[in-house]
């Protein structure tokens, strides 16, 4: 799965900064960001991973060849070590079934309700709504630890997160990230981003370049390369994806 | 199948040829290995691990040329490789896929989404559907839930599912069995050399019978459905040889949360773990279950103890399936070792709010408690009611605080209301309990591990604090987020139970 990705891919941080510079200010970021947000359908079918802004646009066009360009911009909702698929999402919350499309909403709506609220006191959904504002959330090693629950990835992505930014991962919450194409699970090439950051911080995810930028503390982290996973989190998950490479047949059976 | 048993033969062929790895390590003698062993010298052929084989191709019986852990033959097997190295990955055959009515719809719906409304499963005979987490509960959701499994099993003729219609009366269903993990070996699905995926986390309990055992998320399982194939990436292996006589006040829980203390709940991330030793040889099947159960706390993709005459004589008029373990071979290359002497360990707890947050029972004497929570796929079997009840027993005296017992199993609740406790004078486990004055066994589920629906017994909807044979103390994991859970032994949890602390069983069993 985490195959090194073509060495265009690893450019430098200056290359990165060249190639988002046309960014608009966090403000109006934030703008495109709900707007692309809306665009999102609570339905376990592919979501479009495309880019978010002419920025990401250009990068896309001139990362041509790289197998993953795609850029997310927007708030953090920063974590600690080790959080594991409870907090993600507390287990009274498993009878709702992910395939069906007003459950899937409704898990969004659950996303990380099981983080203890004195460490936590700002919700990852605020009250009332089914959706996140935090595009990108940002932890610390061995997230998604315990259950196999794949209500975990379904319940972050169905909130509107796009991109997990962490130290390391636990196994199977990895792969069914990749497997559902609900959320990049992308590793820090470095360990302890996580204490420099904090939630509300405005960041990108620069998937092309590899980079993981908080433009609030001004610092700038390279990315474990997603390699092979990242096509296929890209096309909606591995149906979608064995569909779309013409792996598998290109419709279900009647 | 013909073909792929004959191809698992071929496979397994060259993997009999040389010296064991547990022969080359334990200092006691550990030829225990059966089935196969055609091949091999000096080994106790039993009828029910013998079986008949399909003729091995010339070329396929020459000598070992890729020297491997147990867990990397297992997938070289299933995936008709002569020899594989960790990292690689394979399309393995699944043995078995089990599931479960808090995955099992989910994994229902992307089967029919993506295979078709008409799609048929791979093999109705391989795919076992246990409904267990959320059944006694007025939960609607969760008793729809139970209703699509019941669905789909009629419409696939899915052999396999162990039903449940009335909740009033667990006894009132036949077919009923409860927690999985445990189901699953009670009704011999877990067997030596095979492959079996779950849509849950603690499906690594089965590495207990030598299978390759590991959790998987409902899309994965959707295309397990449909093909009976998945893409793994073979694990490297750590291997830990426990040995040294078990001291009286120690259980298999005791080990795995030192093992896990030890290496972090991340230390054996995308790893296998094998146990070995003169200790784990000592262990019974279930005690053996307890160890490979949690595993997954460590972050390890699977566990796996070397298949022996315990576990032969466990699956004995289990299984009709012929099965044929696998051993790590001597010149297997391992991620690392670990050994310990368990004659020196003591009874330890994790603390709140992790597995791997080890202490010892005796330092934990002062942690006040509220109640004692008995049950799961990790601490719910027979043998682990037998030990609480030896605590009481030795004790007698009544507990002082809410003391709750969920049998994993029907199978269990039948032990713990019929099975004399030994040195009792005839008791049974159940009498103990009561006049102890525990609560009463209650119906056979997951119950309260996960907490689940509110009104599932012994949830904990108030922030207590509680000791637990089960296997997750983060936040929240048994209802509320403010709850404290230490982990423990069946004996640390019935001592503990005894004097409303955190309590060494040796108080009572010394």
């Amino acid at each position: 799965m985490a195959a090194a990705a073509p060495s265009v891919v690893a450019t430098t941080a200056g290359a990165s900064t060249a190639v988002l510079s046309p960014r608009p200010a966090p403000t109006s970021a934030f703008l495109r960001r709900t707007h692309v947000t809306s665009h999102r359908h609570p339905t376990l079918k592919c979501r479009r991973a495309g880019p978010l802004t002419p920025a990401a646009a250009a990068a896309a066009a001139a990362g041509g060849s790289s197998p993953s360009s795609a850029v997310f911009h927007g708030e953090a909702f920063v974590v600690g070590d080790n959080i594991d698929t409870d907090q993600i999402i507390p287990a009274e919350h498993l009878t709702l079934v992910p395939s069906k499309p007003d459950e899937y909403r409704k898990l969004g709506s659950f996303a990380f309700a099981g983080l203890p609220s004195a460490a936590y006191p700002t919700p990852f959904v605020a009250p009332g709504e089914e959706s996140t504002r935090y595009a990108v959330i940002v932890g610390g090693a061995n997230f998604g630890c315990g259950s196999s629950r794949e209500h975990a990835p379904v319940a972050l992505g169905a909130a509107g997160a796009r991109a997990v930014v962490a130290e390391s991962y636990a196994r199977i919450f990895f792969r069914n990230s990749v497997a559902t194409g609900e959320v990049y699970p992308l590793e820090l090439a470095d360990a302890g981003a996580w204490k420099e950051c904090k939630t509300g911080d405005v960041v990108t995810v620069d998937l092309g370049n590899s980079v993981f930028i908080n433009h609030t503390s001004g610092k700038e982290y390279k990315l474990k390369p997603i390699g092979d996973a990242g096509p296929v989190i890209e096309a909606g998950g591995i149906f979608a994806y064995a569909r779309k490479t013409g792996m598998i047949a290109s419709k279900a059976a009647a | 199948m013909a073909s792929s048993v004959s191809a698992a033969a071929k496979a397994s062929a060259a993997f009999t040829h040389k010296k064991e790895l547990a022969a080359a390590t334990a200092p006691a003698p550990t030829q225990h290995r059966a089935g196969t062993g055609r091949r091999t010298k000096a080994c106790r052929v039993r009828a029910v691990a013998s079986p008949a084989r399909a003729p091995r191709a010339p070329a396929s019986t020459g000598s070992v040329k890729t020297a491997m852990t147990m867990t990397e033959k297992i997938l070289a097997r299933a995936s008709e490789r002569a020899g594989l190295e960790p990292g690689e990955n394979v399309w393995v055959d699944v043995d078995v896929l089990m599931t479960h009515d808090v995955c099992g719809p989910g994994t229902i719906g992307i089967f029919k989404k993506e295979f078709g409304e008409d799609a048929k499963v791979w093999n109705r005979e391989k795919v076992v559907i246990i409904p267990d987490h959320y059944i006694f509960t007025s939960d609607e959701r969760a008793n729809r839930n139970v209703d699509i499994l019941r669905d789909f099993c009629m419409e696939q003729n899915i052999k396999y599912f162990y039903d449940i219609k009335d909740l009033s009366n667990f006894k009132a269903n036949p077919d009923y069995k409860g927690v999985c993990h445990v189901a699953l070996a009670q009704e011999g699905h877990c067997r030596p050399g095979e492959v079996l995926l779950g849509t849950d986390s603690h499906t690594c309990n089965a590495g207990a019978f030598g299978q390759f055992a590991t959790g998987i998320g409902n899309t994965d399982a959707g295309f397990v459905l449909g093909t009976g194939k998945a893409l793994l990436k073979v694990p490297p292996t750590i291997r830990f040889v426990l040995d040294g006589e078990m001291p009286p006040y120690l259980l298999a829980k005791d080990l795995i949360l030192q093992i896990i203390g030890e290496i972090s709940v991340s230390g054996a991330t995308y790893k296998s773990m094998e146990f070995v030793g003169s200790t784990v040889e000592s262990l019974n099947m279930e005690e053996r279950m307890t160890l490979c159960n949690m595993v997954i706390e460590a972050g390890g993709k699977n566990g796996v103890v070397p298949a022996d005459e315990t576990t032969f004589k466990y699956l004995e008029g289990k299984t009709s399936v012929d099965y044929e373990p696998v051993y790590s071979d001597a010149q297997a290359r391992f991620f690392s070792d670990y050994q310990f002497d368990v004659s020196k360990l003591e009874p330890v707890v994790a603390k709140p709010h992790s597995p791997d947050n080890r202490a010892l029972a005796r330092e934990c004497k002062d942690v006040k408690i509220d109640r004692v929570y008995i049950g799961s796929c990790t601490g719910g079997k027979t043998e682990d009611f037998l030990a609480a009840a030896k605590v009481f027993l030795a004790s007698g005296k009544k507990v002082k605080v809410p003391t709750f017992l969920v049998p994993a199993t029907q199978k269990v609740w039948m032990d713990v209301y019929s099975l004399p406790v030994p040195g009792s004078g005839g008791k049974t486990c159940s009498q103990i309990f009561e006049e102890a004055g525990c609560d009463t066994p209650a119906s056979p589920s997951c119950g309260a591990c996960l907490g689940g629906p509110r009104d599932t017994y012994a949830r904990m909807n108030e922030p207590m604090v509680c000791v637990s044979t089960t296997n997750r103390n983060f936040p929240g994991r048994m209802g509320h987020k403010e709850g404290q859970i230490y982990l423990a032994s069946p004996y640390t949890a019935a001592a503990s139970a005894l004097t409303g602390y955190v309590t060494d069983p040796r108080d009572f069993l010394m």
